[in-house]
């Protein structure tokens, strides 16, 4: 077992009389991807927008490799080395298709900037399947060609924690095989990813480990077919008399 | 090769701006010194409000606090200091307005920006008449109107080199992501506070000049004159004509408004602020995005581009 990257201790979020997120507390090592998964409301995309910063915790704390990230405002995480994409691809839209993948290259914590920050977002863009369509306006691509776009942007940030927010859903039976083994080379080079997904043939093939959350709550966490047999598991998601 | 020759075209039209005080009148000369004004006013207003989509109305704030610190230290100290100390006021003033309101959204800017500059002229108007006693101020300065064309005409010139350097760095992305998507532009590791707060502040000092330099025209001012509003709205409404986001559409916009305002206030000066109104109005309806975008968008479809050109997202997320 590799050392701990990112650690999340008691973590809990209200908004107002509503708890959205529990006491919630799991761990990711370096290297590795963890699912995080739950029906829909359940608090997962909660737990990666305080992650990365979008909301504060109301209480708890995350670390990421020692250093403190809840409380800190988004920018400072981003330079800590926590990058994502969002549950609604959110594109740069009167920027091209090359500048949206620069925007990540050019504010990270060791910038590039000019000839080495373009080859670089070329590179990047042919990595996800995009190779020579850095000119093309963003607001133009098709949906799944904006999702594409979006991973290249995190990827841009060289993060040591990458965060995908329902990155494959949406997407057709050829669309999602592409998009299994793009993530499966992440994990080839070694990048820790904590994704949120629906798509269980998705969290299946990448998954070594699973958290699962039910209304603000972590429900179970384990080796990922040991979570996906777990009774307590197929209630939250299938419904049961007791509820 | 063509971007020499741009430099080389742009040299000759600052060196023959330059001498345009030679072979000019008196009310040529004035004429060019007010729109040299407007041309920087709404370059300078671009170069915060077009890149950041803040649509700010306290241009006058600054300008007026720049000509009364001229009015009241051009007896006390040598020039070049009475514009340092303009600046540093406009500063200050821009720090402490930027730090307080660059974190409202949209409307509450706007609002909050034009009741910036009605509560600076309240202040001063305040302090003329509790502390210095009379409300009117007299500027009596030797410098000729060239000279002072002259200066507007460095600052115009300097304004534009800022815009342009600025639109090629990474302080310029950085303008263009946030202007798109703040919380995407957080994520990537921008500091929208400081960036913002950044270009509020150089923006508004370069306005101060322009009313510090611009003073010694008046001779006699009061708050009522310096801190007139429709110099804020006529700064808006220049920019917005060109295009905001554009390095020359502030300038575009600016000359042919300032000829066409001279022109009303000459020929209609009882009706020159309902046609200002009307004028607006038009603007807004009829070029929304400044005639430099509407100008490439013809361009391009003329040229039978082989994709239709998607207009600046209009629905963001």
């Amino acid at each position: 077992m590799s050392a701990t990257l990112l650690t999340l201790s008691s973590l809990s979020k209200r908004f107002g009389g509503l708890v959205a997120v529990n006491e919630v507390s799991f761990q990711v090592a370096a290297g590795e991807i963890v699912g995080l998964l739950g029906p829909n409301g359940s608090g997962k995309t909660t737990v990666l927008n305080m992650i990365s910063g979008s909301l504060r915790p109301t209480a708890g704390s995350i670390d990421l490799a020692g250093a403190r990230l809840s409380g800190l405002a988004a920018h400072r995480i981003a330079a800590l080395g926590v990058a994502r994409t969002f549950q609604l691809v959110r594109i740069l839209p009167s920027l091209t298709v090359g500048e949206n993948v620069l925007a990540a290259l050019a504010f990270r914590s060791k910038p590039l900037w000019g000839r080495e920050a373009r080859d670089r977002a070329d590179a990047l863009l042919e990595e996800v399947g995009l190779a020579g369509r850095g000119e093309e306006r963003a607001a133009d691509l098709t949906y799944i060609d904006q999702k594409r776009m979006e991973l290249a942007r995190a990827l841009g940030a060289e993060p040591r924690l990458l965060l995908l927010d329902e990155w494959l859903a949406g997407l057709n039976p050829a669309e999602l095989r592409l998009g299994i083994n793009l993530i499966a080379a992440l994990r080839e080079k070694g990048m820790t990813i904590l994704l949120v997904e629906h798509v269980m043939e998705a969290v299946r093939a990448l998954c070594g480990r699973a958290v699962v959350m039910n209304a603000g709550v972590r429900i179970a966490e384990g080796a990922t077919a040991d979570v996906l047999a777990d009774a307590e598991v197929v209630r939250a998601y299938l419904g049961g008399a007791d509820d | 090769m063509k971007s020499a020759f741009v430099w080389v075209a742009l040299v000759l039209v600052l060196a023959a701006l330059a001498a345009a005080p030679f072979f000019m009148q008196a009310y040529g000369l004035g004429l060019l010194i007010g729109l040299m004004g407007y041309v920087t006013l709404a370059s300078a207003w671009a170069l915060f409000s077009g890149r950041t989509g803040y649509i700010s109305l306290a241009t006058v704030a600054f300008f007026g606090i720049g000509a009364y610190m001229v009015a009241a230290f051009n007896e006390v100290l040598p020039y070049p200091l009475v514009l340092v100390v303009a600046a540093l006021a406009g500063l200050a003033l821009a720090l402490v307005v930027g730090l307080s309101t660059l974190r409202l959204a949209g409307v509450y800017f706007v609002i909050f920006t034009f009741g910036l500059a009605e509560l600076v002229r309240q202040l001063v108007t305040w302090y003329e008449i509790n502390v210095t006693g009379t409300l009117g101020r007299y500027i009596f300065m030797s410098l000729g109107p060239e000279h002072i064309y002259w200066q507007l005409l460095a600052l115009a010139a300097a304004t534009l080199f800022i815009t342009w350097r600025i639109d090629r760095s990474r302080l310029g992305l950085a303008l263009r992501v946030i202007a798109d998507d703040e919380v995407v532009a957080a994520h990537l590791g921008i500091n929208l506070a400081r960036t913002k707060l950044a270009l509020f502040a150089l923006s508004s000092v370069i306005i101060t000049l322009v009313g510090a330099v611009q003073a010694p025209r008046w001779t006699y001012i009061e708050p009522a004159i310096a801190f007139n509003p429709t110099v804020s709205f006529l700064t808006l409404v220049m920019a917005l004509l060109g295009g905001a986001s554009r390095l020359w559409g502030p300038v575009l916009g600016a000359v042919p408004l300032f000829l066409l305002f001279e022109w009303l206030s000459a020929n209609f000066p009882n009706h020159y602020s309902i046609l200002l109104g009307l004028l607006f109005i038009a603007i807004v309806f009829a070029v929304p995005k400044g005639i430099v975008a509407l100008v490439e968008t013809r361009f391009r479809t003329n040229e039978r581009a082989f994709r239709p050109v998607a207009m600046e997202a209009e629905g963001k997320p």
